[in-house]
C-alpha cells in the first residue's frame, strides 16, 4: 500500500466507530460538533485512499466476488492471498480529525514454521509508516500474514 | 488516566450473535471488501469456507474498546493482536484485559484475550498504555 493522502475526517471516524461498536463520545464529534479522536485501529481504513487497493471493487475492473456465478474474476497476483495472522500498532501520538496522513510500506521479516496439520507456514511482515502533513511519524503498523500450501481465498 | 495495579482485570462483551450485516458494515468503514467477508456465496462455493467470516481487524477494533474505556481514547502507546481462529456469524465475543505490570514512568502493560461463546480463544493481544497522568 502506498497512500499519498489520507484525510482523517470526522464522519469517517464516526462510521468506523459504529462498525467496531464503540459509542465513546470522543469518536462521534461529527454529531456533537467537536473534533473527533480516531479509535486505535482506525488507520486500517487507509485502504479507502489507496488507488490500487485490491480489496475494493472498482468500476470496469474484474472482482472475485459472486455475480451470475459463485465466483467472478480470480484475484490479481498477490492480491489478498494469505490469512491475517498478527497486527501491531505503535502509536507516536493519537490520530485526530484534521490529520492528513500518508502511508508508506516496507517489507519486514519472513519466517517459516511447520503447521499443526502438516505443511509449511510462511509468515511475512509488512511495516507501514503513517506520517502527518509535517512528515512526523504518527503510527507504525506491522501486519503479519501467513500462507500455506492449502490456503484458499484470503483475508483474516 | 486510571490508577491500576498488576492483576487488575476488566471484561467486556464485544458483540452478541455477530451478524453478516455487521461484518459488511465493517467492510464499508474499513475499505476491506474482500468477498470472503462480504459474499456468502463466494466464501462457501468458491473459497470453501463454512460461511463468510469476520475481518480479524474487526475483532481487534472491537477489543480496543476494553482498553480505551479503561484508560481513555488517547492512552494507547502500543496495541498488538494475534488472530488465533476465524470468527464466524453467530459468534458472541468477550474481551478480557489484565494489567500485567505497572511501570515507574506511569505506563502499564496489559494482556488481552478474546473468546467466543464456546470459550475458544479467537484473539490474544498486548498493549502498553498510559496508566497515569504522569506517563509521558
Amino acid at each position: 500500500m502506498a497512500v499519498e493522502r489520507f484525510p482523517v475526517e470526522g464522519g469517517h471516524i464516526m462510521m468506523f466507530a459504529r462498525a467496531v461498536g464503540d459509542p465513546h463520545p470522543a469518536y462521534h464529534g461529527a454529531i456533537t460538533g467537536t473534533p473527533a479522536i480516531a479509535p486505535p485501529t482506525f488507520v486500517w481504513a487507509a485502504d479507502h485512499y489507496d488507488p490500487d487497493s485490491a480489496v475494493r471493487p472498482k468500476p470496469d475492473e474484474p472482482w472475485p466476488g459472486s455475480g451470475a456465478t459463485h465466483s467472478g474474476a480470480p484475484p490479481a497476483d498477490g492480491a489478498g492471498l494469505g490469512l491475517h495472522a498478527e497486527q501491531r500498532y505503535e502509536y507516536h501520538r493519537p490520530v485526530r480529525e484534521g490529520d492528513v496522513l500518508s502511508a508508506v510500506d516496507r517489507p519486514g521479516r519472513t519466517w517459516r514454521k511447520e503447521g499443526r496439520r502438516g505443511g509449511a507456514l510462511t509468515f511475512t511482515e509488512k511495516i507501514t509508516e503513517y506520517r502527518d502533513q509535517e512528515g512526523e511519524p504518527v503510527v507504525t503498523a506491522t501486519m503479519v500474514t501467513v500462507t500455506t500450501s492449502t490456503t484458499v481465498g484470503a483475508g483474516g | 488516566m486510571t490508577a491500576v495495579t498488576a492483576g487488575d482485570t476488566r471484561e467486556l462483551v464485544l458483540v452478541r450473535d455477530l451478524t453478516r450485516t455487521r461484518i459488511v458494515q465493517y467492510a464499508g468503514a474499513s475499505g476491506d471488501f474482500n468477498p470472503v467477508h462480504t459474499d456468502e456465496r463466494f466464501a462457501v462455493e468458491a473459497a470453501g469456507y463454512p460461511s463468510v467470516f469476520a475481518h480479524g481487524m474487526l475483532t481487534m477494533g472491537m477489543a480496543g474498546r476494553v482498553l480505551t474505556d479503561w484508560f481513555g481514547p488517547e492512552s494507547l502507546l502500543r496495541y498488538e493482536a494475534r488472530f488465533r481462529a476465524q470468527v464466524f456469524p453467530g459468534a458472541t465475543l468477550t474481551a478480557r484485559a489484565r494489567v500485567e505490570s505497572v511501570h515507574g514512568d506511569g505506563t502499564a502493560a496489559v494482556a488481552l484475550t478474546v473468546t467466543d461463546g464456546q470459550d475458544a480463544v479467537v484473539m490474544t493481544g498486548n498493549a502498553v498504555v498510559r496508566a497515569s497522568a504522569e506517563a509521558k
